[in-house]
């Protein structure tokens, strides 16, 4: 790939980002008080932000790899690799708990930072060493000759 | 927007864990992905948001443990609110929408008895 292309596909995924970011902040879910209140069943609109960008992904995910060749960036499209295994429901059920716990997801840790919400560090702190232990104890699973998904 | 957090690791962990393909060749990406969101809030903040910077009245612990147990979560569950909750869903995976419904109940059932227990914020 050339550099120039490079820089074309890094902007690409920066301004989908944006998006993402902006969107996040918009709506109200970089507030960590807004989701607590969504868990407490007190104020609806997570659902609504969830179900619209479901809504969204949903069409562009059906309509653009039938009309489209390959996407903006990479070469061939690719969908989630959600698998049907006890770590995808063990591993939600713990991710459950700590959203509860901070009322923060990995995505709205990002967006916050950005709207000048320091204490946001705190979740990323989490994030990382959570996410580094996650993969420590995948590995070690692994070398006992139990290989799977990191 | 979980697996920037795995991905980011192979910079520094020569971990052999960290060091897959899958990692090194998305690490870049998710990173400019995951600087966008801080762009895109940012931009939302200067143009539409308050004049004083956002904060919240969650304490430190309750944000750096529920980070943690999170992080562990996603990155074991292979996803988040975003990846299994939009991008899982949207691809109409069943292990992603059952995902979902998992993580909403033990979210649900933790804020709750945290309100429960006079920790409402």
């Amino acid at each position: 790939m050339t550099r120039s292309g490079d820089l074309q596909d890094s902007l690409i995924v920066m301004v989908s980002g944006g998006l993402f970011g902006f969107g996040l902040a918009l709506s109200g879910m970089i507030r960590p008080e807004v989701v607590l209140s969504f868990l407490q069943f007190h104020d609806w609109g997570l659902m609504l932000v969830m179900g619209g960008a479901f809504t969204v992904a949903l069409v562009a995910y059906q309509v653009f790899p039938r009309v489209r060749g390959a996407p903006l960036v990479t070469s061939g499209f690719e969908s989630h690799t959600a698998q049907m295994a006890p770590e995808t429901f063990v591993g939600s059920a713990l991710f459950g708990v700590g959203w509860g716990l901070s009322g923060v997801c990995p995505g709205s840790a990002i967006a916050g930072l950005g709207a000048g919400n320091v204490q946001m560090l705190w979740v990323l702190l989490g994030l990382a060493a959570g996410a580094w232990l996650q993969g420590a104890l995948a590995a070690d699973a692994s070398a006992n000759g139990a290989p799977r998904e990191g | 927007m979980s697996s920037v957090f795995t991905s980011t690791w192979s910079y520094v962990s020569a971990r052999p864990v960290f060091q897959q393909p899958r990692w090194l060749q998305t690490r870049r990406w998710r990173l400019q992905l995951a600087l966008g969101l801080v762009f895109g809030a940012a931009l939302w903040w200067l143009t539409l948001g308050p004049e004083k910077v956002l904060s919240t009245g969650v304490p430190a612990w309750r944000l750096l443990l529920g980070g943690a147990v999170a992080g562990y979560g996603a990155r074991l569950a292979g996803g988040c609110t975003s990846g299994h909750g939009i991008c899982g869903m949207a691809s109409l995976k069943l292990p992603s929408l059952l995902a979902v419904l998992t993580f909403m109940a033990t979210g649900f059932v933790t804020a709750q008895l945290l309100a429960a227990v006079g920790a409402a914020v």
